[in-house]
């Protein structure tokens, strides 16, 4: 057995009825495949990792794995994930969102999560556009571009994942690409093992919704236009305007539920 | 033989809120998250007082009410007995995720301490006026229950009941108090953990390969797996199977749908409750809740010392609705009035059952007031 249909038999269900929902090109099931592997590489027991997923097509990727899953509600997925990790501090909490998920109706709950440093891990599936629902505009699609409801291209200034998730004191930041593979396994995997907060973009192209509406001929195209307008953040020369990837935030503040756990043995060995 | 000496209850002087926590802790809840918001923030302060001093409890402030519901979802379906609490703004932000804990069967406690309203409205005074956003808040057809508290006394008991439920028929379970009933204080009495039944929900009794999380089960109740347990289940809150994946399926949708009523319609002598107070004989009869029912004791015991044959009716359970107890007296009493601060959330229920057997009297008060036992009395007479 190659050892992809290995991952396959062990980290898929098998009474999942498959086919999936992803269209062909889509990044999501990148991300999938690296979240898989990197689950793999760090020998956690599946038992233990929970998927915790917003709504959207990101969303329907919990169905799939053979971990505990919860396809939540809109926006609210790490509601529902800091809830998890309090209750039970030994699970692996992995929060699977797409850019509406996670910056526009759960905006708030993604800076709250950052400031109370929950020890979840956050995945925002960034396709600059609302997939599901037919190709809406969302707070990370770029000024300018079409969608369904920026026909004459969008007027408003987009949120920069990584900016904000600093700004709210994420543990950890970082971002890359569903081009990027290796590199994103490489992130998966610290953002995963990270105590506290950890967000981790992923630019992942929509071909469907995003590419036909602004002029992307095709899918190959599409992931093209990552090659070439992502640099590495540490070979970022000042002026390049390309989109940096790498680790952009890297602090090492104690989880809330390792100081929730602190607190209630203090108080215990009071009484 | 010996006589067994009796135990003394412990006695604490307390507010309706402080009965509620008291309640939650007692019937095992170790998790609770919510966001200020008046007249319900006093259960909040005692969680957070409390909970980080028991053995595995967690307390949290969340940003907002949708989060809180959302924790005290997530850590239900961790195998957690769940609590938030909040008041009128607050209960309509959680009734998108209540309709999720319904779909998923996740069993919780909602308590909402009512105010007046709509918005901001009354922050401080009584009312009632959210019964039927209980009932029917969230989006789709759905079962809940709703259950109301009209004494101190009662606020802990209820709890204990509505924790009971929850976990019994895994479901959502909203607790309806008033203002003045969360503020009221009064003395009630500790029950000791022997002294409750204290329920929690049914484990998987097969290993993994067997399971299935939303099989059909004895009750209509499927047992359920703890996340970490080794199940490795899917929720989701688009209709499932009994693997718990999504179905579009029409039979498959029907069953579900069919179970999620069944399985509360079917114990309608356990999730029914009512007190029954001087009914035996009564020709006249007043159906309340929370802390107009109160007001309505005191106006039987007036109208009784007159010589009047009056009983009254507390609905302790709001939802499902009381048919049988109600349908009794439609056919008893000739007059049956239903006095409550709204515009008739209540009464139209009572009408409902009543189907023109009998004369159906309402009283109602908006003005942020409590009806007192003279204006029941005025209108019973
Ligand atoms: C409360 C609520 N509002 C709106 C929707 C409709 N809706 C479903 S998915 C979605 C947006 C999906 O976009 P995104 O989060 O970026 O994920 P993607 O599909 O692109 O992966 C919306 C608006 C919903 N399900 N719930
Ligand atoms: S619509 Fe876009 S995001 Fe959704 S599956 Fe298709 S390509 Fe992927």
């Amino acid at each position: 057995m190659s050892d992809v249909t290995k991952l396959i038999h062990e980290y898929l269900r098998h009474n999942k009825k498959f086919p999936h929902v992803f269209c062909a090109g889509c990044g999501h099931g990148i991300v999938l495949g690296s979240l898989v592997r990197s689950v793999h590489a760090l020998q956690l027991q599946k038992d233990n990792v929970v998927i915790v997923a917003g709504i959207g097509c990101s969303g329907r990727m919990a169905a799939y794995v053979d971990f505990n899953t919860v396809h939540t509600a809109h926006g609210r997925a790490l509601t529902f994930a800091t809830g998890i990790k309090m209750a039970n501090p030994e699970l692996n909490v992995i929060c699977v969102m797409g850019d509406g998920d996670a910056l526009s109706i759960g905006g708030n709950h993604l800076i709250h999560a950052a400031r109370r440093n929950i020890g979840v891990t956050a995945l925002v599936l960034n396709n600059q556009i609302y997939g599901m629902t037919g190709g809406q505009c969302s707070p990370a699609t770029p000024q300018g571009d079409m969608s369904m409801t920026s026909p004459f291209g969008s007027l408003e200034q987009p949120f920069d994942t990584v900016e904000l998730a600093k700004a709210a004191g994420a543990n950890f930041v970082a971002r890359s690409t569903s081009f990027h593979a290796n590199q994103l396994d490489k992130l998966m995997q610290q953002a995963i093992v990270h105590p506290g907060f950890s967000v981790l973009e992923a630019l992942s192209p929509c071909p469907t919704q995003y590419g036909r509406k602004n002029k992307f001929r095709n899918v190959v195209d599409m992931y093209n236009w990552l090659k070439k307008n992502t640099v590495k953040v540490e070979k970022q020369k000042e002026g390049d305007t390309r989109i940096p990837t790498g680790v952009f935030q890297n602090l090492d503040r104690p989880g809330l539920e390792e100081r929730y756990v602190e607190l209630r043995q203090s108080l215990q060995a009071e009484e | 033989m010996a006589h067994r000496r009796r135990r003394k209850r412990k006695e604490i002087f307390a507010q309706g809120n402080e009965a509620v926590a008291q309640g939650a802790l007692l019937a095992g809840c170790t998790f609770y998250a919510g966001y200020p918001i008046t007249p319900s923030t006093e259960i909040m302060e005692i969680m957070a007082q409390r909970l980080p001093r028991t053995e595995d409890g967690v307390f949290l402030q969340m940003e907002d009410e949708i989060a809180s519901m959302g924790a005290a979802i997530g850590a239900s379906l961790t195998g957690r007995k769940a609590m938030t609490a909040t008041s009128g703004p607050g209960f309509s932000l959680k009734q998108e995720l209540i309709g999720y804990a319904c779909m998923v069967e996740a069993p919780m406690v909602i308590v909402n301490v009512m105010r007046g309203g709509p918005s901001t409205g009354l922050p401080t005074s009584p009312a009632q006026g959210d019964v039927q956003m209980a009932r029917w808040g969230t989006h789709g057809d759905h079962p809940i229950i709703v259950l109301s508290a009209s004494t101190v006394p009662e606020c802990l008991e209820m709890t204990v009941v509505a924790f009971n439920m929850a976990e019994k028929y895994r479901t959502p379970v909203i607790l309806l108090i008033d203002e003045v009933t969360a503020h009221t204080r009064e003395k009630i009495s500790i029950p000791f953990e022997d002294e409750l039944e204290v329920l929690s929900r049914m484990q998987p009794a097969v290993p993994p390969e067997w399971f299935k999380p939303y099989a059909e089960a004895a009750r209509g109740v499927p047992a359920m797996a703890a996340i970490g347990q080794g199940y490795r289940c899917h929720v989701t809150g688009l209709t499932h199977d009994q693997m718990g994946y999504p179905t579009s399926r029409p039979d498959e949708v029907n069953e579900f749908m069919t179970r999620l009523f069944r399985k509360i319609d079917n114990y309608y002598h356990d999730v029914l409750i009512v007190d029954e107070y001087q009914l035996e004989d009564a020709e006249y009869a007043v159906v309340a809740y929370g802390c107009v029912a109160r007001s309505a004791h005191h106006a039987v015991d007036q109208a009784r010392a007159r010589g009047h044959k009056v009983g009254l009716l507390t609905l302790k359970t709001l939802f499902p609705f009381a048919r049988p107890a109600v349908e009794k007296l439609c056919m008893q009493c000739e007059h049956i009035l239903v006095p409550e601060m709204n515009m008739g959330q209540i009464s139209r229920e009572v009408k409902r059952v009543n189907n023109g057997r009998t004369r159906i009297r309402t009283l109602n008060r908006v003005d942020g007031q409590i009806i007192t036992p003279s204006e029941i009395l005025k209108a019973i007479l």
